[in-house]
């Protein structure tokens, strides 16, 4: 019986995992080879023109999203960074204050700050509007519908998620180590860029991997932001399978940003070399 | 040793600054429940009122939305954080095969787009002829939560001595009896923080929720399909009260433990 036990303790997560993970990406591999629409009904052909076809008509939202994606992600890493390293070496007895602050927004769900964000951009809402009025900004300025509104709502959606591992590989760093390096005759930034920089790469890595797949895949900052110009290839998933009920390009579409978002990692991965990578992203 | 402390000034600040905008579209949220709009739009501020917290319930597409939201996510979390800790106890606390594949479902599970997740359980639900509704949404937001409840409980098993479970096996208790009284206790705040995680995901999903829904409305989708039309003061004001209620309880919580060490 005891020997059974952590099979019976498991069996219920794998059944979930099996019929709700792997069993639909499976569904959705079929998927993408087939022809066909939603009146006629779809037949498997196994060809793999879904492919070229969803990616030739899609390629410029797929290379947008993509872009958008590593704008806000490196726009978070020198906007996160120097906050993550300032709670962690002097955050004092207040490090768990600015924690929960910098968590605040997710008390707050994603659309709905979405849309507040959305207000407080408006071009004549209470930012611009009364900056305008005081005649401080044209009359025609607007930041709504560009590409700035979108990275700058992606950066802004995510940027806890960079902050927090950043801080927690920052925390574990030993303050004694960087003093070491000062008697040793570094300069600040020599400590810092020969000491406390490479021992926060885990951090930075998790933090990257938390951002660029979700904010690269993101639908709802481009829907609410963005105008018709700037719309990522998640919109596009989104319509097609909902609104054009056209499966088999969006099957193809989304095993397509799947590939590309792991090939992305992967090539980050090896750029930063592995070796902690894996036990950091696993946190 | 001065420009040291310069540059700690200035970090401080810019640490101030950044925390003051992320927190400032929670602050319009907050302050436009109280706007006294007189036209469809509620974007300008025309004065203030507590009429939309009286008519909190007036909207009833909303309320209904903010109900199923509810259901939904009191029910998948109790569904995940039950499977959820017997997965964590069992990588947490034993050596079986199939460790291996398990570890990696679970990072897949945390890593897959939502996006991705969304479609591909809609490719399931469409091929299988599975009728979209309110279960449905359940069975996706139970897959993921499912990861943060195994990962935050296992956290917390693998730092508990097990030493202590074997001293009340030792002492005559059944397996059963050690697990309700020695080790569901010790796990106890990672169950806890996976469930209020595993609620928090569940009831401000809309990415997954948009491809599994079928007519069943939420209230993240509520609020994206009432964007054209404008979004009501209520919605600002619901947002508010949830906020509150999110925010006393963590508070509550982080009370709560540094009493009790």
């Amino acid at each position: 019986m005891r020997r059974l036990t952590p099979y019976l303790l498991a069996l219920p997560s794998w059944m979930w995992l099996a019929i709700f993970l792997v069993v639909p990406m499976v569904a959705m591999a079929s998927v993408s080879l087939q022809t066909g629409n939603a009146i006629d009904g779809f037949a498997m052909t196994f060809s793999f023109s879904n492919y070229g076809d969803a990616i030739g008509r899609y390629s410029t939202q797929l290379v947008r999203s993509l872009f958008y994606g590593a704008m806000a992600t490196a726009a978070m890493l020198v906007i996160g960074y120097p906050v993550a390293y300032w709670i962690a070496f002097k955050g004092g007895r207040r490090k768990s204050v600015y924690l929960f602050l910098i968590l605040l927004p997710f008390f707050v769900s994603f659309v709905l700050r979405t849309i507040s964000w959305n207000f407080l951009l408006a071009d004549n809402g209470i930012l611009f509007g009364t900056l305008k009025d005081w005649g401080l900004l044209p009359d025609d300025f607007h930041v709504l519908a560009t590409t700035f509104a979108v990275v700058g709502g992606l950066t802004y959606n995510f940027l806890p998620f960079m902050i927090l591992p950043i801080y927690v590989s920052l925390e574990r760093v030993d303050p004694r180590v960087v003093e070491a390096a000062q008697d040793l005759y570094a300069t600040r930034t020599g400590a810092f860029r020969r000491v406390v920089l490479p021992l926060s790469l885990p951090g930075v890595f998790a933090g990257v991997l938390m951002t660029f797949v979700p904010a690269t895949a993101d639908p709802i900052n481009a829907a609410i932001l963005g105008g018709t110009s700037n719309t990522m290839i998640g919109n596009i998933i989104q319509t097609e399978y909902l609104t054009n009920l056209n499966y088999p390009t969006a099957s193809a579409l989304s095993f397509t940003l799947m590939a590309v978002l792991l090939v992305g990692i992967f090539i980050y991965a090896r750029a930063l070399g592995t070796e902690n990578v894996l036990e950091a992203a696993a946190r | 040793m001065r420009g040291t402390r310069l540059g700690d000034k200035l970090l401080h600040v810019y640490t101030w600054l950044v925390i003051v905008w992320l927190s400032s579209p929670i602050a319009v949220m907050i302050l436009f429940g109280f706007n006294d709009k007189k036209s469809k739009s509620n974007t300008t501020w025309q004065g203030f009122t507590l009429r939309w917290y009286g008519e909190l319930f007036d909207i009833s597409d909303l309320t209904v939305a903010l109900r199923n939201s509810l259901v939904i996510a009191a029910v998948s979390t109790i569904i995940t954080v039950v499977i959820g800790t017997m997965l964590g106890l069992a990588l947490g606390r034993h050596r079986f095969r199939g460790k291996g594949v398990t570890n990696f479902l679970i990072f897949a599970a945390i890593s897959t787009p939502e996006l991705v997740m969304g479609a591909s359980l809609l490719s399931l639900f469409v091929s299988g002829n599975v009728p979209r509704d309110a279960n449905t949404i359940i069975m996706a937001h139970v897959l993921f939560s499912l990861s943060f409840v195994v990962v935050t409980v296992r956290a917390r098993i693998v730092t508990l001595d097990p030493s202590l479970e074997e001293a009340a096996r030792d002492l005559g208790a059944t397996a059963w009896g050690t697990f309700r009284q020695v080790t569901l206790p010790a796990i106890m705040p990672g169950v806890l923080a996976g469930a209020m995680l595993s609620f928090a995901l569940s009831i401000d999903d809309y990415v997954v929720t948009s491809f599994v829904n079928g007519s069943t409305i939420t209230f993240p989708l509520w609020i994206v399909g009432a964007v054209k039309t404008g979004i009501p003061p209520q919605v600002n004001v619901m947002g508010t009260l949830i906020f509150g209620i999110g925010v006393l309880i963590a508070i509550g919580n982080a009370v709560a433990a540094r009493r009790r060490t």
